[in-house]
This record gives C-alpha cells, sequence and structure tokens, in this order.
C-alpha cells in the first residue's frame, strides 16, 4: 500500500479550476518530487494535501485512510508534515519556540526531546541560535529552520516545497544533502521544486505538472532523460 | 534640505502644529498649576493612586481588545458588554450577601464568589459571541464582522436590561475595603489596594501564560500566521476561542473592580470604560499585550491627574469634567507623533 496516495483531485480558488485531476503515491522510504513552472500548481497540490484547499473531487489517503476534508491540524496529526513555501518562519518567536511549535500535536516528551536533539545534530546552526528570534535569522538558516520544525512534527511524509527557492548555491547543495540524509533513515519525502536538476538527482520518482495536470510520469533517471523535461525544466537545448 | 521640504505636505504640517500647541497647552497649564500651589503633595498622591487603580481596570479590560485584535485583526466592539454581563448579574450575588451580613464576615471568601460568577458569565457571554456572531463571518470582508460586532453589543445591552431591568442597582459598601493604609503623604484604601493587587496579579499571570506556556506560544503562532499555524498541527478554531476566553475572564474580574470602585451597575455600564479600554489598547498599541497594559495605566493616570494639572492653573472652570476630553486629545495626539501606539508591532519582526 502506497505511503500517501493522492486520486484525482480537483482544487478550486474561487472559480478558478486550479488542479485539473492531480494523481500521484509516494511510496514508503521514497523521495517522489513534483517538478513545474511557476504557477502550474505545485504549492495548490500541497495545500490541498494538507488540507488548507479541498478539494471538490477526487481523494487523497495517507496508508489507506482518506484524510481528504479533515481540518489542517488533524492531518499534521496523521502524519503529514511540511515545510511550506517561503518558508513561513514564525518572526517573533525564538527558534526554540519554532521547533516546539513544529511539535504542537503530540504529547510524547521524551520522544520530541530526541527528535529535538536529532533536529540540532542536522543543523548545529539552530542549536547555536535557539533563543534567538526567527526574524533575525539568514535565509539559509530560516530554511533549515522551516525543515527542522516540519521534522518535529515526526511526519510519516515529509512535503517540502520549494526549499533551494532563494538560496545561495553552497546552500542549496547543503539543503539537498540534508534531504538525501533524511530518506536515507528513513523518512519518507515529497518535494515540490523549481530546481528539476537537483531535484531530479535526488529523487526515485518524478510527476511533471502543467497548468493544474499531471504531464509525465517517470523514474527520476528517465526524467532527467527525457526531451521534453530536459527542454522545458533542464534549460538545455 | 530641499528634499526634506518637498517631503513635507500640508497635513504633515497642519498635525504637527496642532500637536505642539496641545503640548505647550499642558506645559504652560502644569506650570501654572503648580506654580499656584493650590494643592498639597498628598492631593497629588491621592489623584495618582486613583488614577493607577481606574488604569489597572482600563488595563484589564483593553487585554481582551488587543488580544481578538491580534488573533483576529478585528475590534471586537461587543466586548463592553462581555465586561458588563459579569458584575451585572453577579451584583444579585452580591447584594444578597452583603445584606445578609455574610460579606463583612467572610470577606475573602465573598469576594472569590463574587469574582468567579462574574468571571464565569462574561467568559460565558464571549464565548457565544465568538461562536454565534464572529465565527460565521470569518472569511467574510473586514466591515462585516465590525457591523455585527456593534450590532452585537446593542442586542447584548437590551438583552440584559430586558433580563434585570433597565435601573441602576448599586453594590454593598465593603466596609473593611474603605480602611486606608497610611504612609507619609500617602493614602491608600484597601479597595485600591484590592483593585491593584488583583490585576497586576492577572497581567503578570497572562503575561507568563503568553510567553512561556505550549498554548500561549500557540497563541502567538496564531496571531502572526494563522495558515502555517495550521501547519504546526494547532487547532486555529480552538485558540480562537481561548483567546476569547481569556478576554471575558479578565473584563469579569474587571467588571466586578470597577462595581467596587464606583459602586453603581446597569445594562450601558460598558459603553464609557469600553471606549476608554478600546483607547488604552490603541495607544499601547493595538495587538501588542504590554501595551494595552500600559496604554491602561496611562490612561488612567493622565485622566486622574490631568484635568487638575493642566486646566486648574488656567482658570478653567469645573476641569474635571474635561477629562474624556483629555483622554481622547490624549489618543489624537499620540495617534499623529505614533501612529502604531506607545509599543506599537514592531515592523521588522511582523514581516519575516
Amino acid at each position: 500500500m502506497a505511503m500517501l496516495e493522492v486520486n484525482d483531485i480537483h482544487s478550486y480558488y474561487g472559480n478558478i479550476h486550479a488542479l485539473k485531476g492531480i494523481s500521484l503515491t509516494v511510496d514508503k522510504g521514497e523521495i517522489v518530487t513534483l517538478i513545474g513552472a511557476n504557477g502550474a500548481g505545485k504549492t495548490t497540490t500541497l495545500k490541498t494535501i494538507s488540507g488548507l484547499l479541498h478539494p471538490r473531487h477526487g481523494a487523497i489517503m495517507l496508508e489507506g485512510e482518506r484524510i481528504d476534508g479533515l481540518p489542517p491540524h488533524q492531518i499534521v496529526m496523521r502524519g503529514i508534515g511540511q515545510a511550506p513555501e517561503g518558508r513561513k518562519i514564525f518572526g517573533a518567536l525564538t527558534v526554540l519556540e519554532n521547533l516546539e511549535m513544529g511539535a504542537y500535536a503530540r504529547n510524547d516528551t521524551a520522544a520530541i526531546a530526541r527528535d529535538l536533539d536529532f533536529v540540532f545534530a542536522l543543523f548545529p546552526r539552530l542549536q547555536e541560535r535557539r533563543s534567538q528570534l526567527g526574524g533575525t535569522l539568514s535565509g539559509g538558516e530560516q530554511q533549515m529552520l522551516a525543515m527542522g520544525r516540519a521534522l518535529m512534527a515526526h511526519p510519516r511524509v515529509l512535503m517540502l516545497d520549494e526549499p533551494s527557492m532563494g538560496l545561495a548555491p553552497v546552500l542549496v547543495e547543503a539543503i539537498f544533502e540534508t534531504i538525501r540524509k533524511l530518506n536515507k533513515e528513513g523518512t519518507t519525502i515529497l518535494l515540490i521544486e523549481q530546481n528539476a536538476a537537483k531535484a531530479l538527482q535526488v529523487a526515485s520518482r518524478g510527476y511533471v505538472i502543467e497548468t493544474g495536470q499531471i504531464v509525465l510520469q517517470d523514474s527520476a533517471e528517465n526524467l532527467r532523460k527525457s526531451e521534453k523535461v530536459r527542454k522545458a525544466y533542464l534549460g538545455e537545448a | 534640505m530641499r528634499r526634506f521640504s518637498e517631503r513635507l505636505n500640508l497635513t504633515d504640517v497642519i498635525m504637527f502644529i496642532i500637536g505642539a500647541l496641545i503640548l505647550l497647552l499642558v506645559v504652560v497649564g502644569s506650570a501654572a498649576t503648580l506654580y499656584a500651589g493650590k494643592y498639597t503633595t498628598r492631593q497629588w498622591l491621592d489623584l495618582v493612586v486613583f488614577g493607577v487603580a481606574l488604569g489597572s481596570i482600563y488595563a484589564l479590560i483593553a487585554l481582551g481588545y488587543t488580544l481578538v485584535y491580534g488573533i483576529l485583526r478585528m475590534i471586537n466592539f461587543a466586548h463592553s458588554e462581555v465586561f458588563m454581563a459579569g458584575p451585572f448579574t453577579a451584583y444579585f450575588l452580591a447584594d444578597a450577601m452583603g445584606k445578609s451580613g455574610f460579606l463583612d464576615q467572610n470577606l475573602f471568601v465573598g469576594l472569590l464568589i463574587i469574582f468567579a460568577v462574574s468571571m464565569t458569565v462574561s467568559t460565558i457571554v464571549a464565548i457565544l459571541l465568538e461562536r454565534i456572531a464572529y465565527r460565521p463571518l470569518r472569511f467574510a470582508p473586514r466591515l462585516v464582522p465590525l457591523i455585527t460586532a456593534i450590532g452585537a453589543s446593542f442586542f447584548l445591552q437590551y438583552f440584559f436590561r430586558g433580563l434585570y431591568g433597565p435601573n441602576i442597582k448599586v453594590y454593598p459598601e465593603i466596609a473593611f475595603l474603605k480602611n486606608v493604609i497610611r504612609i507619609g503623604d500617602l493614602n491608600i484604601q484597601y479597595l485600591q489596594v484590592l483593585v491593584i493587587a488583583a490585576a497586576a496579579l492577572m497581567m503578570i499571570g497572562l503575561q507568563i501564560f503568553i510567553q512561556r506556556s505550549r498554548t500561549g506560544k500557540a497563541m502567538r503562532a496564531v496571531a502572526e500566521d494563522k495558515q502555517t499555524a495550521a501547519l504546526m498541527g494547532i487547532d486555529i478554531d480552538q485558540i480562537i476561542v481561548i483567546t476569547f476566553v481569556i478576554g471575558g475572564a479578565l473584563a469579569g474580574a474587571a467588571g466586578v473592580l470597577y462595581a467596587l470602585m464606583f459602586k453603581q451597575v446597569n445594562f450601558i455600564m460598558g459603553f464609557i470604560p469600553g471606549i476608554k479600554a478600546f483607547t488604552a489598547a490603541v495607544l499601547g498599541g493595538i495587538g501588542n499585550v504590554p501595551g494595552a497594559m500600559v496604554g491602561g495605566m496611562f490612561l488612567g493616570i493622565i485622566e486622574s491627574i490631568g484635568p487638575t494639572l493642566f486646566l486648574d492653573g488656567l482658570n478653567v472652570p469645573a476641569p474635571q469634567q474635561l477629562k474624556d476630553a483629555i483622554a481622547f486629545t490624549l489618543l489624537v495626539l499620540v495617534l499623529i507623533f505614533r501612529p502604531s501606539g506607545i509599543l506599537g508591532e514592531k515592523l521588522a519582526q511582523k514581516k519575516a
């Protein structure tokens, strides 16, 4: 059974038909990437999975249980963690408080402490700045905090929305290295990226989304070779 | 310098002149009053103590406005009726306990019961208000809940008028609370001690709750960004209800303190203190919790000493009648010179 299964969802912003039947699956232990241009519906797909938008048609299943229609906080409790687009750090909360908010839905104190150690080991920078306000961090540090905060929910599926956006190349490397490392330790990841080259390097499978529809799906290796992807997303002639 | 003069527009200049004139009036008036030396130190201290007590009450009510604004970006204009509902209901109990002599014999227990009843009633009204009047309009344009708030305010006034009648009711005198502590020239009634101490205790408790507790942190997260807070697993509706509960309980407590100080309760008792507390919240910087406390205290003290200090020396007749004019002039001044309020929200943090 797939860890996360999205089945023919249609989402709307008012009357705008933003997702026109998206289907995708993420298996346990996989990194799956969803690539596409600006405005293609990547973030809308994540918002629909996390419950910020409710699909008008279709179903979303987490390990066989339907989660579409639930409010966002219950979806988080069932095990979907998200580092949202634009990082969305709580600027007036300290780094540590931001991480505590990530674990808000849990009450297993001992396990939360373990996860906090894990996040600090993954991003030592966050430990150094634990009592600093989130709003004073640099862009790269905020991305680390966004990922750390999502990990504090100890999610069954971690959704990352454009983790490399606006970061210097050396930080992009570091973030993707971390994604690989997390996956090796057993985290299932749904990765959204405009940086298709990088995304297809770490992912095992990928989906290409255009104007609210999946137009291609294949193994990451085949997608890298595909004429269409190379032209449209990898910037090759 | 040329650039600077180009950027100045006429409105700014006029506002600045008005502000400067008022400040001049205040300075000249204060100097004249103090020079005339009509009032003793003891009288000034009396006014300050009264101002601090009144300010504590304003601060408690102001917290209700500011907490709700912080979370929902909405002015809950029915908060003044939340403030009225508690002490108006608790009056019947207070009256019965006063008449039977229970209140004088068991002051502590009696007051505790009055507070408990008043806070409970105010909290229930606040919860119902949120559930019935505001939640269905959460995603409506901002003007809609504002109008609803005003409507709910009138509804509550006349609901309680129908329930308890239109007459002014008088809280029992408590002999013990009229005792006075004397420290040199400083005279403080036990009642004022009670008001200031109770308010301080609640405000400290609230501050600790917001800064330290899991729920308090979640409130701050929701105030900053609801969508992201929801992605953390925070139940937004639950946090909003908790916010109304805290605001309601504080208003209910403030209502009893107000009733003990001014004795009278009726169905429109909330209107003036409500507007004043709203002013205090704006003065301190709406949405800012310490700001509401500072704003309330500031307004209470200015209102108490302001008329005498600023106007008496200028031979204005009956300066105490002008205390509301002073309070709102102060609001205008703050809005001219510091539109975000004394402790207004820090923009750098908001952008992050």
